[in-house]
């Protein structure tokens, strides 16, 4: 199963941001992360990763930081900020009200 | 990140950056984000059994095409494109029109403007050899930004019929220049005539940003556009008063007198034409001179900063006041201006993302600088305020400081913050930014409520 477009990128931020709340990574953490969680469901072209995280940052919902990684070279992990986890939390809520809406629909769709 | 023993493995990563390189869109510290993922992609694919090309075949395949890549970065750093003749390749955001279709539009709006000017004399308002009439200087924006205005509705590929309420501006401009019974001489008119364009460009910006105001990034591009105008106007101009110095050498040579073509035709129409010409300059040929108003921004700011804490220091030394007379309000005004106007510019040019750096100190130090000076001056006015009494012309100065005081103040505290790492740049050029219509709405008011409020005196 693949996700169509559209869901994938909306739901780009809430999930960024979640797998953030967890702890501070980088960004191939966090591709590995994804697959993991959706079991291989959820897709992502690896590089678009990097103009989202570069829109959170931006937006002050995470903030980056260049250091050395464990073989050497720099490597630039994200943090989750305040603002961030506001923004997730209102983008739970969201969520969760799409969700609801769509399981009772089709809840009823299975009782009839 | 790992580096690899394989040696081809490694000339193609170096290929893979090179191509990655050549995109504007993406930055070095981008590419070397991206080569990361690469390379870290590449040691699991490895340890998971796969050979060297194998590996690196799959690991480009997932990071994606380097076109739709860039076209990603390209539209979260709309500001890194702005230095390219053609943006990257989108059908969405594609220029609806381009090519040979613009310049002769552009010449028959530039065209429109020159005569525009002259329909007044149609209807009885003349323009003389020498000084023009105050009716000229009142209007002067109103025959050239409608023009400007359409060519950026057309440009940007708007229908008539939604631009049509962008005439409303414009309409009452003209309403509020012409309705009001200036006498000779009068304090209210040179505020009209100093304010209309002010409250007028917003208007245009309004165009220019194809009415999506609170768009990211459309605002900032409209500074740009605005700073390189005026550095492209300045150097039409300067081409046009030598055009004109020969105008009239050359028909004296011969005995005629030219003075009658050169201030009824050549210079007025050549000012309003040189406005659209110099806006299409500006956006097809953004990489001709390479975006100046950064660069004399970097040049000045120094220079400013210098000049503010040597006139602090020297003020402090000798103990001399601030001889309050008329002009002394106005020109700290100018001074706040034009710290608005570098802080506004390196802004426009500096990547959000970079951390502090040295310049960023610099520009803190220029604003706060500002800030004291500013407060000195004032303190002396206010001092002296009651003995002045509230002309027209004080009470704007008062108030436009005031205005610029309150964003210079809290781009300093925005500024503090970032430099000290508590807080983004991007905050602060969205403070810049949200300010912008501030001057527009006060420049508004000056036209519509000052000279009834005044007396037109």
């Amino acid at each position: 199963m693949d996700l169509g477009k559209d869901l994938v990128a909306a739901s780009a931020t809430p999930l960024v941001l979640a797998i953030l709340a967890e702890g501070d990574t980088y960004g191939y953490a966090i591709i590995k992360r994804v697959a993991e969680l959706s079991g291989g469901h959820l897709q992502w072209t690896d590089g678009m990763l990097y103009p989202v995280l570069h829109r959170l940052e931006r937006l002050g919902y995470v903030a980056a930081k260049w250091s050395a990684s464990e073989n050497g070279r720099r490597r630039k992990y994200y943090r989750i900020t305040k603002d961030g986890r506001a923004q997730l939390a209102a983008q739970r809520q969201q969520w969760k009200a799409v969700d609801g809406t769509l399981r009772g629909i089709w809840m009823q769709a299975c009782t009839v | 990140m790992t580096a690899f023993a394989d040696q081809p493995l490694e000339d193609q990563i170096a290929q893979w950056r090179t191509y990655l390189r050549r995109r504007q869109a993406v930055h070095g510290p981008d590419v070397e984000e991206l080569e990361g993922h690469l390379r870290d992609q590449l040691a699991a694919l490895s340890e998971a059994g796969l050979a060297g090309d194998e590996a690196f075949l799959v690991a480009v395949k997932r990071m994606g095409s380097l076109d739709a890549l860039s076209r990603e970065f390209a539209r979260e750093h709309s500001e890194r494109l702005w230095k390219q003749l053609v943006i990257a390749p989108d059908a969405a955001d594609e220029p609806a029109n381009s090519g040979r279709a613009e310049i002769l539009i552009v010449l028959s709006l530039a065209f429109a403007a020159a005569l525009a000017v002259k329909v007044p004399a149609l209807f009885g308002h003349r323009l003389p050899d020498d000084e023009p009439p105050p009716f000229y200087f009142r209007n002067a924006t109103l025959f050239v930004f409608p023009l400007l205005t359409i060519y950026f509705m057309w440009k940007r590929g708007w229908n008539a019929k939604s631009g049509l309420w962008l005439a409303l501006p414009f309409a009452a401009g003209a309403a509020f220049a012409n309705v009001f019974p200036f006498p000779k001489g009068s304090n209210t008119e040179v505020l009209t005539v100093l304010h209309l364009p002010i409250a007028l460009w917003m208007a245009v910006g309004f165009a220019y940003v194809r009415g999506r105001w609170f768009d990211d990034g459309g605002r900032m591009n409209f500074v740009r556009f605005s700073g390189e105008l005026a550095i492209y106007y300045v150097l039409i101009a300067l081409g046009g008063g030598v055009l004109t110095g020969f105008t009239i050498m050359m028909f004296n040579a011969i005995g005629m007198n030219a003075e009658w073509f050169v201030w009824g035709w050549l210079i007025p129409c050549g000012a309003a034409g040189a406005v659209i010409i110099g806006s299409w300059l500006v956006e097809a040929k953004q990489s001709v001179i390479e975006n100046m108003a950064p660069v004399l921004t970097r040049l000045f700011t120094p220079l400013f900063t210098v000049l503010l804490l040597v006139f602090l220091a020297t003020m402090a030394w000798t103990g001399s006041p601030i001889n309050v007379k008329r002009e002394v309000l106005i020109g700290f005004d100018l001074l706040l201006v034009l710290v608005v106007g570098l802080v506004l510019y390196a802004a426009s040019a500096r990547d959000p993302q970079a951390p502090p750096d040295f310049f960023d100190g610099l520009q803190l130090l220029l604003v706060v600088s500002a800030l004291v000076v500013d407060g000195v001056a004032l303190a002396a006015i206010a001092a002296r305020i009651s003995e002045f009494g509230f002309t027209p012309n004080r009470v704007a100065a008062l108030a436009e400081n005031l205005i610029l005081l309150v964003n210079l103040a809290w781009t300093a505290w925005l500024y503090a913050r970032f430099v000290r790492n508590r807080g983004s740049f991007a905050a602060l050029e969205r403070w810049q930014i949200a300010y912008l219509p501030v001057y527009s709405v006060w420049a508004a008011l000056v036209v519509v409520i000052f000279p009834p409020v005044f007396g037109y005196r």
